[in-house]
């Protein structure tokens, strides 16, 4: 693969002398390129075409329109996808309804939970197919999609359908129903495992589904459809339907639909919300974020750096729950941010089925546009940015680990979703003002607290209005562990007992 | 009308002719027809006890709860005749007033028990220690049922303040006296001033600009005809405010075990989900 140096900026030049901290003390040179180990695509078959899989079969789109699908590290085709119109969508509504009134409200519980099971257990057997394709199609590093998204949608699958048979448990005396056909519209940055937390909690109380893949990551939620035609369940309870925005809009909108479920950006969600207003279908909303990762000077500080590291560079940032904003105590910024761009600088960028791939692409064209313009306005605003002077690919979309310090709470890149490997770091001098800083956003879908002294991490902890709080750790999901957001980072859990809330009615 | 502790008039100056049936010649009384600035002066207290309110422990709101139930007690006359001048009879005003007493104790019992039924121990697949706990959600704005008028008013209300939340609550259009009776009751209890607001007026005139509202986090609509909450429903996206609506019978609400569920509590808080490693 020919290579570029990248164009981005290492430190800015500035007319004061930078100081000592503001340079990586070590510089690695080639020290850190390995060679490469990749992972070999040659066994997986994607196909030249998709079409829909409505009722069990897989139907061309009524308009005869299809989609391509590229692959964001390269900027190849990989497949064309059918684009689902209103026709469609009404299609797979009605065929949900139907297999939810003629099989799936009628089967016993614990059948249920076996079509559950089964769908896990292939997800497990054909995981490495499943891995690359994702990180073909989307451009998370292989390691991510075969180590991290695999597992946990098979573990999602798993959980849920444990619960299947066991509802009346869950909520004691509360005569826990299922709510019918539920409309579910997925976002790009982890295509099957939000396929997983939607489909996995919705299929075990007994809904049937509509789910609409995101435009730019289709692929593994069609996968996961010949998946679930493998383990037969009944037509129509699972059908998915492929576009853009106005396919998801199609679904939200369908009065077929009784319950709407949405994991995106919170201004596709407030439209969501809009659209609702006054239907009385059910609703939950997972949003944005802009979560604030707070380092106390007594934390343990080679654990935070690998913590903050992980939490905003994670699948290249495309994370809503990304530790974008992180907070230092004033007393260890700059060893802080010392150690903090020597380990930037060991993160390897480029080819994601490249084992060794820390950081992959950026998902589209679009969302590098978007990273670029607040990185533009973050400079334009003031902020000093480092960004790792990596070598990037000649094709694809890539965008070199940075982050900005001088950032203040004024700033877009303090307020702003990024949705990129991009860092603002800011500081505090107390505790009061880290946690007063960390709130001060419309968001509240997560943070992160590191500090040596339990009763600290607690009292913190207690006071950060987010609905995940990692202390010590950050970036971690089970299914057990309910998932979702305060304030505008939308409202319902995924997740444990709590996530069955989502798809049921209860008295 | 109730703000912040303090009975006031509405800034606006308006007021509201209530009948009164019991009174010679039909005569008419005035209550404050609350405004939108009323509402935002409301809200703005609420907003600034709620810090308060949710830092208390569970077993001090529940105390204070209880203590209302006693406050309660000792103006059961007073509340009945409101009642009665509201359009009751004089055994339903009596019986409804003791059923709202038992709310007050059912769920001054809650306030430290729904925590351990919606928290959970979560068995992650991993060395950590996590658990998710319930947490209030903020300012709730409120629009009780026309009827009951003082049962409703308390039993949407108790829920959600249970677990820490403030409200602002537009009181019932058939009788707002007896909400601004209730008022007398709460503004002597130990409830700190602006947990509870009581706000007298037009719902379809107020209720948009509650559902507006930045600092408001939720809005829970009773027996709220479907056009109104279609309006309020939309204007609730500025903040993603969560919406809920509930429709109960005249039955429901006096079915102590049904509306005594801590499902009523469990629709006003917000899960929270702690992680931190377990190791050596």
């Amino acid at each position: 693969m020919t290579v570029k140096e990248s164009t981005a900026l290492t430190v800015q030049s500035d007319k004061l002398a930078p100081k000592a901290a503001d340079r990586a003390a070590l510089d690695f040179g080639q020290a850190w390129a390995y060679a490469p180990a990749p992972e070999s695509p040659d066994h997986v078959r994607i196909a030249p075409r998709y079409e829909l899989f409505i009722g069990g079969k897989w139907a061309p789109p009524q308009s005869g329109t299809y989609f391509d699908t590229i692959s964001p590290s390269t900027e190849q085709k990989l497949s064309e996808v059918a684009e689902a119109d209103e026709r469609d969508v009404a299609l797979a509504v009605e065929s949900a309804r139907h297999a939810y009134e003629k099989y799936w409200s009628k089967l016993r519980p614990i059948e249920r939970g076996k079509y559950v099971y089964r769908i896990a257990r292939v997800i497990q057997e054909k995981s490495r197919e499943l891995a690359i394709v994702e990180s073909m199609d989307g451009g998370k590093p292989i390691k991510e999609s075969r180590d991290v998204d695999l597992p946990l949608a098979a573990a999602h699958f798993f959980y849920y359908a444990g619960w299947a048979d066991k509802l009346a448990y869950a909520f004691p005396g509360r005569n826990p129903r299922p709510l019918g056909v539920a409309g579910q519209v997925i976002p790009w940055n982890f295509p099957l495992l939000m396929a997983a937390w939607k489909l996995a909690p919705a299929l075990a109380t007994g809904n049937t589904c509509v789910l609409k893949p995101a435009e730019t990551t289709p692929l593994t939620a069609l996968l996961l459809a010949k998946i679930i035609e493998e383990c037969d369940l009944p037509p129509g309870v699972v059908n998915v339907v492929t576009g853009a925005g106005k396919t998801g809009a199609a679904v939200v909108a369908h009065p077929g639909v009784d319950k709407v479920a949405f994991t995106g950006s919170t201004d596709v969600g407030k439209r969501i919300q809009k659209a609702l207003a006054g239907t009385n279908k059910k609703l939950t909303l997972e949003l944005g974020g802009k979560a604030a990762n707070i380092v106390f000077a007594d934390a343990p500080l080679d654990q935070a750096v690998e913590g903050i590291i992980g939490g905003i560079f994670f699948n290249q940032g495309h994370v809503c729950c990304a530790g974008s904003r992180l907070l230092v105590e004033e007393g260890i910024f700059d060893v802080l941010m010392r150690k903090l761009r020597d380990r930037m600088q060991t993160l390897r960028v480029g080819d994601p089925l490249d084992k060794n791939t820390d950081v992959g692409a950026i998902n589209s064209k679009m969302q590098l546009d978007k990273i670029r313009e607040l990185v533009l306005a973050g400079e334009q605003e003031g902020a000093t940015r480092f960004s790792t002077p990596c070598k990037l690919p000649d094709r694809g979309y890539w965008f070199a680990p940075t982050l900005f310090t001088g950032v203040s709470q004024s700033h877009r890149i303090a307020r702003e979703e990024i949705f990129g490997p991009v860092l603002s770091v800011m500081t505090f001098r107390t505790p009061d003002e880290a946690i007063e800083k960390a709130n001060n956003t419309m968001y509240g879908l997560s943070a992160g607290v590191w500090t040596d002294k339990g009763a600290k991490s607690f009292w913190v902890s207690q006071r950060l209005r987010a609905g995940v709080v990692w202390a010590n750790t950050y970036n971690k999901f089970d299914p057990s562990s309910p998932f979702g957001g305060y304030k505008e980072s939308g409202f319902g859990r995924e997740g444990g007992r709590q996530g069955l809330l989502a798809y049921l009615e209860v008295d | 009308m109730l703000i912040g502790g303090q009975f006031v008039r509405s800034e606006s100056g308006r007021y509201i002719q209530v009948a009164d049936p019991m009174e010679l010649g039909g005569t008419k009384e005035n209550v404050p027809w609350g405004s939108r600035k009323d509402v935002r002066d409301a809200v703005v207290v609420a907003r600034g006890a709620w810090e308060g309110w949710s830092g208390r422990t569970a077993y001090n709101r529940g105390q204070i709860l209880y203590r209302l139930g006693e406050m309660l007690e000792a103006r059961h006359g007073e509340l009945t005749r409101s009642l009665e001048r509201g359009g009751l009879d004089g055994s339903a005003a009596a019986a409804e007033v003791s059923a709202t007493i038992d709310r007050c104790v059912s769920y001054a019992g809650w306030a430290d028990k729904y925590q351990s039924l919606f928290a959970s121990l979560n068995p992650v697949a991993g060395p950590h220690f996590n658990f998710t706990v319930p947490e209030s959600m903020g300012v709730v704005g409120v629009v009780a049922p026309a009827r009951p008028a003082l049962l409703g008013l308390l039993g949407a209300v108790l829920p959600i303040i249970t677990s820490g939340n403030t409200v602002v609550v537009l009181a019932s259009e058939a009788d707002p006296r007896t909400a601004l009776v209730l008022g007398e009751a709460l503004a002597t209890s130990d409830l700190p001033a602006g947990v509870i607001n009581v706000i007298t007026g037009r719902a379809s005139e107020l209720l948009v600009h509650l559902a507006k509202h930045m600092d408001v986090s939720a809005i829970d609509l009773h027996a709220v005809e479907p056009s109104l909450v279609k309006k309020a429903e939309e204007a609730a996206i500025l903040n993603v405010k969560r919406v809920r609506t509930r429709s109960l019978d005249d039955g429901a609400w006096f079915d102590a075990d049904g509306a005594s569920s801590p499902r009523w509590i469990e629709r006003f808080v917000e899960m929270k989900s702690i992680w931190h490693p377990a190791g050596s």
